[in-house]
């Protein structure tokens, strides 16, 4: 969610000629609260309905099939399998405790343990009726804030799958997840978008999850396949993806979703909401052709599956900057998030030896870094009434990579050293679908 | 009688089927088989990674015919499924030691 300071001190000096001080504290609550149900709107909330409902959309089935066509045959229900079971998994831990560590106010670091189980989060019947709002979105009730974040949750550490494709052990990825979602999700989310979070203080621009969510699991993917080490036969074996039609209609469905993940990050059915939405458009379109014509110019063909990772490195990228930039500031955004994602998933990898399975480093990581400092380059006072700064997004870049990194290489090797991350080599032979799973798709 | 096995570009086989047809054949086998010659493979390359498809999809086809058939077939072969291009394909002739219809029991020339 972004920082709305906007609107708050909108309603904090329209109360200030009547009440003083005391109005503004009311109108501007810190933590969630129990407000009377006229302070609802109903546009916003029908918008976060629907915003909900679109980034759920984008993990299943969109990642799913994203990620399924890409891999090879004998690993494809294992594939969609990881992006489904993880978001059964984040829903029952956002219940527990993972909500209530990010959104709620507490240390720099972490929130507090208020909102465990949802407890105090509410409806009261009556007249009138009484609900608790988020501190973070004013005009819509709680459940439905507390929802859409948890769509964000539970897409980000399905998009780590993607770096460690076709080797982990599905125990070991649930483990690694759970993990994941409650000692590096949260925390992180506390810190750059609850008001109590440090970097949130220091006044790193995210609007919908460019550190938080993207930066976040690309680097997590980066630790992953440095953990486990690359496939087997890698390098010589093919590994050709084998079905691009799935990964089509995944980016295609990522892409749809994403207006629900940008536009929604406005929490509010409003001007800065349609901004985000035109510039989402705008940036994603430019880097899909971006990637497109840069491989067209540098391997001699366009591809399906370039034009597709080209579109998702897009809306990467103007995730951090939607609610903050033009259209035209985002269509540069595009272009540079294209040709860069397009030299880390070609170029880098290959120079660095890592075996980042469908780049999850380097279209999440990399585009998210390209995007968030990018911000800072192109953030306009007129549309979000704050200004930019490359130093203070460089930071919330830093601290992201740096914290993401080692807490997930830790989890990681813990996990490595007690029950073992990789399967066995006969059942990666084999195929995870029938060694892990007991299926396949013929 | 021959059994003729011929391996031809994929797109041909709808032209050779009628040929076929058209100089007597009653019936045709066909597999889809991958393999290479002097036609080479091509070279996909998936975010940068390049992978070698060194066996070519071919379609191969089997007609069991009488011996006077023999050249007939073969010539329609030629005609429908040669464009010039290397990787056209080749056609193979086998003695065939027995034919027998299955439904009926019969056997050899009433049963091709």
């Amino acid at each position: 969610m972004s920082r709305k300071p906007g609107r708050l001190a909108a309603l904090a000096v329209a109360a200030l000629p009547l009440h003083s001080a005391w109005a503004a504290a009311a109108a501007a609550p810190a933590e969630p609260t129990l407000m009377a149900a006229d302070t609802i709107n109903s546009g916003d909330t029908a918008w976060m309905l629907t915003s909900t409902a679109l980034v759920l959309l984008m993990a299943i089935p969109g990642l799913a099939l994203f990620y399924g066509g890409m891999v090879r045959k004998k690993n494809v229900l294992a594939t969609v399998m990881q992006t489904f079971a993880i978001t059964c998994m984040v829903t029952l831990l956002w219940w527990l405790i993972g909500y209530s560590w990010a959104f709620t106010p507490g240390s720099p670091f972490l929130g507090n343990s208020s909102r465990a189980f949802f407890t105090g989060m509410t409806f009261i019947h009556g007249d009138p009726n009484r609900m608790s709002v988020s501190h973070l979105a004013l005009t819509i009730p709680e459940t439905v804030y507390a929802m859409f974040q948890l769509t964000f949750a539970a897409i980000t550490p399905a998009l780590i799958a993607g770096a460690f494709a076709d080797r982990m052990k599905f125990s070991a990825m649930l483990i690694f997840m759970a993990a994941w979602s409650l000692l590096v999700y949260s925390p992180i989310a506390h810190m750059v978008w609850e008001p109590t979070g440090w970097l949130n203080k220091a006044g790193v621009l995210d609007y919908a999850g460019g550190t938080v969510v993207h930066i976040n699991a690309g680097i997590a993917g980066l630790a992953s396949c440095l953990v486990l080490g690359k496939r087997l036969g890698y390098g010589r074996e093919a590994m050709a993806p084998h079905n691009l039609t799935l990964t089509l209609i995944g980016a295609s469905l990522l892409w749809v979703g994403w207006f629900g993940f940008n536009a929604g990050s406005a929490g509010a059915a409003d001007g800065r909401a349609g901004m985000a939405m035109l510039a989402t458009q705008m940036a994603t379109a430019a880097a899909a052709f971006a990637w497109m014509f840069a491989e067209w110019v540098s391997r001699g063909k366009p591809s399906v599956l370039g034009i597709a990772s080209g579109a998702v490195a897009g809306l990467v990228a103007i995730t951090p900057a939607s609610g903050f930039v033009g259209p035209t500031p985002a269509v540069i955004i595009g272009l540079v998030a294209g040709v860069v994602c397009f030299i880390a998933a070609t170029s880098l990898k290959r120079l660095l030896r890592y075996d980042d399975s469908l780049d999850a480093f380097g279209v999440h990581g990399i585009g998210g870094i390209v995007g968030a400092l990018l911000t800072g380059v192109f953030a306009s006072k007129e549309i979000s009434g704050l200004d930019g700064s490359v130093l203070t997004q460089l930071e919330g870049v830093a601290v992201t990579v740096v914290y993401g990194f080692t807490a997930s290489f830790v989890i990681l090797k813990i996990i490595d050293k007690t029950i073992g991350l990789r399967v066995t080599e006969e059942q990666e032979r084999e195929g995870l679908d029938i060694s892990l799973h007991g299926e396949s798709i013929e | 009688m021959k059994l003729i096995t011929a391996i031809i570009k994929p797109f041909k086989l709808d032209d050779v089927r009628q040929a076929v047809a058209d100089v007597g054949v009653q019936g045709v086998t066909v597999t889809e088989v991958r393999g290479f010659g002097r036609q080479r493979g091509h070279t996909e390359i998936y975010r940068g990674a390049e992978y070698v498809v060194e066996f070519v999809p071919k379609t191969k086809i089997e007609i069991a015919v009488a011996d006077e058939l023999v050249d007939q077939v073969i010539e329609a072969l030629i005609r429908a499924a040669q464009t010039g291009k290397v990787g056209d394909g080749k056609i193979f002739v086998f003695d065939l030691a027995q034919v027998v219809r299955i439904r009926t029991g019969e056997r050899d020339a009433g049963a091709i």
